[in-house]
């Protein structure tokens, strides 16, 4: 029986044996070298924070990177909607990195123009659609976008386990599973709202109600082979919902952190690359991202200091 | 009888569709009347939503972003609180926010009358008139809905439609009466612009001159030309509007007409209590003999302030 609750938060929930392993090794590495990206980012944006360099809301994702970058190696051109904790979705599905650090600055050039900060961060050109703060709106926008793409086309829409409480997500969904809408749903579950956990908060599954509307789904953990693997079984029959249970490492706001993940994705992920004797390919990503993201901040910070 | 405003919204909605691969949604379109006789009797282009107001809108704005130029319907304007959200939230932010534009036009319905109580007596569009990036207009005639029409397909703002159900059968195009010598300037919003000439008529048989500007442009406001010259010449204002008067667009648009032209403007609108079913609680638009009443007061008023008294 599938675990439910509580009992469903640990890091090999829905575990497929030898998946990690049947994956081609340029896939791996492709989706470390986003993986890697996104962490490497998030990690400067909260640097920046406690250096005062960046001082407005900032919702960083560190932590839950897998639930952006797996989905996004299999839904290349998909329209892609997000909310706040959105910077690993911008960037996984092709945002311009430049432009989010500018957002975050406050420079005209942001991807927004300094107009939304952190949470709203679009990239329309790689139909990455903006969010306007309210969790789960974009729910709603997505089903909008959904019913008028053309054929084959799809929407990846992401929405939180607090957002999933929203009534306008629940009605969404509906519309979603009975119009049998082209949408990819990803309840990024890191049980919190705030601080508030889910338990406390409903006693249901956001897998059952999709599930009574019709709307195939599964409760995973933030593995992204096996996130992967779901996301392309899911391909051949829309809409379909995955809740991954994933680990927020830092605050719902801000760069500070209150104690060490229920589980480090990141770590168990570079232990698998290096059992699939990945090592010397991951150093050299690692370099390399870290060399290139350190470089944007400064030159970005530079160019704000002097405009 | 000619070209009726409901003619006028079936036609264009029609051809948006044939056309533009528009696109309309809402809830119970094509149930009997097809929204007293405004949506065309087809099912193409035509998206019957689910009985959300909380979802709605944001289907619609959906549908902006991929530029089919929805139509979003609102059968009572008293759904205009649940729906507003996203309307307000994200299509008017749009464009400020992100850079690309969600123009929906929300065809928002006022209603009174025939028992219709506290739930279905209502007109909100001066709240919309509040959030940045809406567009709010109150069309009341066959070639002032075609005018907005063209307006929102040559734009890519949100529009807010506050129609109202007592044009749906009229083909009246209204003139500004602008005279000379007046003693009250109105500028009548809404509904209460059926009301207006009778007014007029009761202030003509007291001895007092009244001119009438016909406002559909609430916000960006627009009067007709010479309207705020008028209303300095007569020295005292009148916005009549089938909103609450209560900090609504009436109150709104007098404030502005005060400081533009330096001439007292006074507010009439619904009054601040909830509508009841039976006749005697109803709130109403403001009647002729309401609108009258309040023109013989604000002259008296303002003859006594310029007396010094």
């Amino acid at each position: 029986m599938t675990p439910r609750g509580i009992a469903a938060r640990r890091p090999d929930l829905g575990h497929i044996s030898g998946l990690a392993d049947q994956a081609p090794r340029d896939w791996s590495l492709e989706m470390y070298r986003r993986y890697k990206t996104v962490r490497t980012f998030e990690l400067a944006a909260r640097d920046a924070g406690q250096r005062g360099d960046v001082d407005i809301f900032m919702y960083l994702s560190v932590g839950q990177e897998a639930i952006s970058v797996a989905p996004s190696m299999s839904q290349k051109g998909s329209w892609v909607l997000g909310q706040h904790r959105g910077h690993g979705i911008y960037l996984s599905f092709g945002g311009n990195p430049s432009a989010l650090v500018d957002e975050l600055l406050g420079l005209p050039s942001g991807s927004n123009k300094g107009m939304g900060g952190s949470p709203p961060v679009q990239d329309i050109q790689n139909r990455v659609v903006g969010h306007n703060g309210l969790i789960g709106d974009q729910v709603p926008v997505a089903c909008g976008i959904a019913s008028c793409v053309d054929p084959g086309e799809t929407v990846v829409c992401y929405f939180g386990d607090g957002a999933a409480e929203e009534d306008f997500v629940l009605a969404a969904l509906g519309h979603a599973g009975s119009r049998q809408l082209p949408i990819l749903f990803i309840c990024d579950d890191n049980d919190l709202s705030v601080l508030t956990p889910t338990s406390d908060r409903r006693n249901w599954e956001i897998t059952d109600v999709a599930e009574s509307f019709g709307i195939r789904s599964v409760d995973i953990a933030d593995d992204p082979w096996l996130i992967d693997h779901w996301c392309k079984t899911f391909a051949d029959g829309l809409p379909a919902l995955i809740n991954i249970r994933t680990c927020r490492e830092l605050w719902h706001v801000g760069t500070g952190q209150d104690g060490p993940p229920e589980w480090d994705r990141w770590s168990l992920v570079r232990q698998q690359m290096t059992e699939m004797q990945l090592s010397r390919e991951m150093q050299s990503i690692d370099n390399a991202i870290e060399k290139e993201i350190t470089a944007l901040w400064n030159e970005r910070l530079r160019i704000r200091s002097e405009s | 009888m000619e070209r009726t405003v409901a003619d006028t919204i079936r036609e264009l909605t029609r051809r948006h569709i044939a056309e533009n691969n528009g696109l309309v949604l809402g809830q119970c379109l094509t149930a009997v009347g097809w929204v007293q006789n405004t949506i065309p009797e087809q099912l193409e282009g035509i998206q019957e939503l689910p009985m959300t107001d909380v979802a709605g809108a944001g289907f619609a704005v959906g549908a902006a972003i991929m530029g089919r130029r929805p139509i979003f319907v609102i059968r009572f304007q008293s759904f205009l609180w649940l729906n507003a959200s996203p309307i307000v939230n994200y299509a008017a932010k749009s464009k400020e926010m992100f850079g690309y534009p969600a123009p929906v036009f929300v065809r928002a319905i006022a209603s009174e009358g025939d028992g219709s109580g506290p739930l279905h007596t209502n007109c909100f569009h001066s709240m919309f008139m509040h959030m940045p990036g809406m567009v709010v207009v109150a069309p009341m005639t066959p070639s002032e809905y075609q005018a907005i029409w063209d307006h929102y397909l040559e734009n890519d703002d949100p529009m807010l439609v506050s129609e109202h159900r007592r044009s749906y059968r009229s083909d009246v195009e209204f003139e500004d009466v602008l005279e000379e010598g007046a003693d009250v300037t109105i500028f009548a919003v809404s509904a209460t612009r059926f009301e207006v000439e009778e007014a007029r008529a009761i202030l003509q048989g007291d001895g007092i001159r009244a001119n009438i500007a016909h406002v559909h442009w609430l916000k960006p406001f627009k009067a007709g030309e010479g309207a705020e010259e008028a209303l300095r010449s007569s020295r005292c204002g009148l916005v009549c509007d089938s909103a609450f008067e209560t900090c609504g667009a009436s109150q709104s648009i007098a404030y502005d007409l005060m400081l533009r032209c330096g001439v007292p403007v006074k507010a009439v609108g619904m009054h601040d209590r909830s509508s009841g079913v039976a006749r005697r609680l109803e709130n109403h638009t403001p009647s002729a003999d309401r609108i009258a009443e309040e023109a013989r007061r604000l002259i008296r008023e303002s003859a006594a302030r310029e007396r010094g008294i």
